[in-house]
């Protein structure tokens, strides 16, 4: 017990299961789970689309909602639904004073602008011209700031009035691990008292598809287990909309507004593993170790990616251990990029304060019969960088 | 030599720098342009400029990679910069040992990468084309210039930097931001020291086009060298530019030890979020203030200790009126006589890496002695009273600086930076 220990007193979640921290924990929590799917919009391409969605419950105005893509809308809801259950949301003066990082990736480009530039170049040469020509007369002026990756803090700021500090940090899954890190150690050396931290993925644009695809990441044949994936039906990932934000404080600083936590974040780890042969494996098993050297049961949220090595690697890591069961939440709610790690840690935060494990996500994942008490969360990169924490009881 | 701050935090100094911008490669060459008042902004020759309003730049075309888009010429230019900080901090070349902060611009596949995929496609009419073509492409380059880790990944590859390494975007002020990172991972005792750098090399036509449509630029093309004029009543907005700049920070107790030389203090960073509007400040300027104040008080400073300003300016007509309104609140009756200029007068906007960049020439100006003009200065602006050090380069004892950065969607870091321990 410590002053500084970092307690997570709101926690805000949306993924195609539904909006906030209850009906997750019950969508997560019922007999045989099922993923929400959408095969056709995407095809070959299976996503986890968003709920529906009444914006203006967080994002009162109009004005403002207007002034965002999908991906920003999506994590400034998400924001001021972790603000909401932190019983922030309407306090001006901790508003004002709370740092935040977020983990955000960007580009919800102007699909028609985009087809249309490309169907014309079929029929030019000249395609620097051609650029200028579309550019500066289909574009709409302020699709550049509801694209721009800073711009998800920027609406926080305005929307919801957190104007402590704004980091945005970029870098897919690890720019999550990176976001959580770094805030609980500016909570952990006293930088910081209060602070939000999160990200947004809205996977339902063909850019973000694309982004995977780049790379073969994505699965082509429909759904299924993220543990049971195979290479003949294409690069392993599933992509969902989604977003994780929670609110942090010192343990000090929730008692004197006297408020409870959900659970406490411990140790957090990250790192650059070598991709290819089994230094991956090796560094998550060391990481695991470092965390926790307990033989005890030990319940694990994977945010696996189903990218078929790394998630490979990581339950030998997992099921190397003996005492760690996992639950690979992307089964039901698709790969959420930067999301992924921040709503491993939600979805920890929820089991250990419910003193309840999650029922297996998807066939293959064991029972677990244990209270959990320390729960590992993990986000393992499907092209680079990895991270891991626990979070503990308060 | 005392190596703690007044708070008992560990002192932070610079080992390394390193820096490009249009004007040049390297510290040297860029001292000597930017002091002697020469201005790095020509006409955009990268690609063709019709039916553009703004035909004018601050690009890096001297690089092997300035035509091969935003991604290759933002690592290119990091990576240039990281070279000349590591050789100058006089650590090993590929063995860095702390953490990477870098400072980038989101990324985006290349236009021409995009029309090459789909003239290669089906040609559909619809985005499916698209991503089949790029999935047959099956490219490793094209793959990492669509995902934000990449820069960061290489770099950290390269120099052995520790750990996973931070990409970070707080728009104009990224490149403070990345320098706040380092300086606050020294404090927190994680390392002894860290790499930050602030690279970009994205001025592509699309995002000349982005900011002219919200009419961030200006569209003063006669004269190219003479577009950017902060504080000046004919501004008209600021001049899109590329640049990198990099510093070694590094626990002043650690520098000491392996007997590095100390270039300058990091003594403070200072931040706060606006929440008025996506693009204009608060009208009363209070979170630039607050940002301004923050720095100093992080750096355990009053305002009257400060010598030198090296602005954020612009060049906007909003911006440069803002920055005099929350410098005059902060300063006083001082602020008229306290010297302050801007390095965009001369090298435009670069953007994410503005903020090292003018980092790393804020601490030239201590060491150097000299004050980088605020070139164009021509019709001062009536509403703006300061000393600009106009035109002129100036000779003047300087032994800390406040540099400032504000962004599009309500960014704010000033950065408080000292000759010696104190």
């Amino acid at each position: 017990m410590n002053p500084t220990d970092v307690v997570i007193t709101g926690i805000g979640v949306v993924s195609s299961l539904g909006l906030g921290v209850d009906a997750h924990w019950q969508a997560l929590t019922g007999a045989a789970p099922k993923p929400v799917l959408n095969g056709e919009r995407f095809a070959p391409y299976t996503v986890h689309p968003l709920p529906e969605i009444d914006w203006s419950t967080q994002i009162p105005k109009r004005g403002d909602q207007r002034q965002m893509e999908t991906w920003q809308r999506l994590g400034t809801y998400t924001a001021g639904l972790a603000l909401d259950d932190a019983g922030m949301k309407d306090d001006e003066a901790l508003c004002a004073s709370m740092d935040m990082v977020v983990a955000a990736g960007g580009g919800e480009r102007d699909v028609d602008v985009d087809q249309d530039i490309l169907d014309t170049s079929l029929t030019r040469n000249d395609h620097d011209v051609l650029l200028n020509e579309k550019l500066t007369t289909e574009l709409r002026p302020t699709l550049f700031l509801a694209q721009l990756s800073n711009l998800l803090a920027g609406n926080i700021s305005i929307v919801h009035k957190v104007t402590g500090s704004s980091r945005t940090f970029m870098g897919e899954e690890g720019a999550g691990v990176s976001a959580i890190e770094t805030a609980a150690a500016r909570i952990r050396s006293g930088q910081s008292s209060h602070l939000l931290v999160g990200a947004a993925f809205q996977t339902e644009h063909p850019d973000m598809l694309l982004a995977y695809e780049l790379g073969r990441y994505l699965q082509r044949g429909g759904w299924s287990p993220l543990w049971q994936r195979r290479p003949e039906d294409g690069g392993g990932v599933i992509t969902g909309s989604g977003a994780a934000f929670l609110v942090l404080e010192s343990r000090e600083h929730a008692e004197k507004r006297g408020r409870s936590a959900y659970a406490a974040i411990g140790p957090v780890t990250s790192g650059r593993a070598r991709r290819g042969g089994d230094g991956l494996q090796e560094a998550l098993e060391s990481m695991v170790s470092g965390l926790s050297d307990s033989d005890a049961p030990m319940l694990a949220i994977s945010g696996a990616s189903g990218a078929h090595e790394v998630t490979k690697a990581e339950k030998a890591a997992l099921d190397g251990r003996g005492n760690v069961t996992a639950r690979g939440f992307s089964s039901l709610t698709g790969h959420m990029k930067e999301a992924q790690f921040p709503f491993a840690v939600a979805l920890a935060a929820l089991a250990v304060h419910h003193g309840e494990a999650y029922p297996a996500f998807a066939e293959g994942e064991r029972p677990f019969e244990d209270t959990p008490e320390a729960v590992l969360a993990t986000a393992v990169g499907y092209n680079c960088f990895e991270g891991m924490g626990l979070v503990v009881k308060v | 030599m005392k190596t703690a701050d007044s708070f008992g935090r560990p002192l932070v100094a610079v080992t390394g720098m390193g820096v490009v911008t249009s004007l040049g490669q390297g510290k040297d060459e860029n001292w000597a342009a930017l002091t002697s008042g020469r201005s790095g902004i020509h006409p955009i020759t990268r690609f063709p400029t019709s039916h553009l309003a703004t035909t004018i730049a601050g690009t890096v075309d001297f690089l092997p990679e300035s035509k091969r888009g935003a991604s290759p010429l933002t690592y290119a230019l990091a990576d240039l910069a990281a070279e000349e900080a590591v050789g100058e901090a006089g650590l090993p070349a590929a063995d860095f040992g702390g953490p990477l902060f870098l400072a980038a611009p989101p990324v985006e596949i290349d236009w021409h990468h995009r029309l090459r995929l789909y003239a290669q496609s089906q040609r559909a009419g619809d985005w499916r084309s698209l991503i089949e073509a790029a999935r047959e492409a099956d490219e490793a380059e094209l793959f990492g210039e669509s995902q934000f880790a990449t820069i960061a990944d290489r770099m950290a590859e390269k120099y052995g930097t520790r750990g996973l390494p931070i990409t970070l975007s707080t728009a104009c002020a990224s490149g403070a931001t990345a320098i706040q990172l380092g300086i606050e991972a020294i404090r927190r005792g994680e390392c002894d020291r860290a790499l930050a750098i602030g690279s970009d090399g994205s001025a592509t036509a699309e995002a000349l086009i982005r900011f002219s449509l919200l009419s961030a630029l200006t569209t003063q093309n006669d004269v190219p060298e003479k577009a950017s004029k902060p504080f000046s009543k004919d501004r008209s907005g600021f001049v899109l530019a590329e640049g990198s700049g990099a510093m070694v920070l590094e626990s002043l107790e650690s520098a000491i030890a392996r007997g590095a030389e100390i270039l300058g203090i990091m003594r403070g960073c200072g931040e706060k979020a606006d929440d008025f509007h996506r693009t204009r400040s608060k009208p009363d300027g209070s979170p630039a203030i607050a940002a301004v104040r923050a720095a100093l008080s992080d750096a355990g400073m009053s305002e009257d200790e400060i010598e030198y300003i090296n602005a954020h300016g612009t060049s906007t007509p909003e911006n440069d009126k803002m920055e005099h309104l929350s410098l005059s609140t902060v300063f006083g009756p001082r602020m008229p006589t306290v010297p302050i200029s801007s390095n965009k007068s001369m090298i435009g906007h670069t953007l994410s890496a503005a903020g090292a960049v003018e980092a790393v020439f804020s601490i030239l100006t201590m060491r150097e002695g000299v004050i980088p003009p605020t070139i164009n200065y021509e019709i001062p602006d009536p509403a703006i009273e300061l000393d600009v050090v106009p035109n002129v380069k100036r000779q003047a004892d300087v032994a800390t600086v406040l540099s400032n950065s504000f962004g599009f969607g309500g960014q704010n870091t000033c950065l408080v930076m000292a000759r010696e321990a104190g």
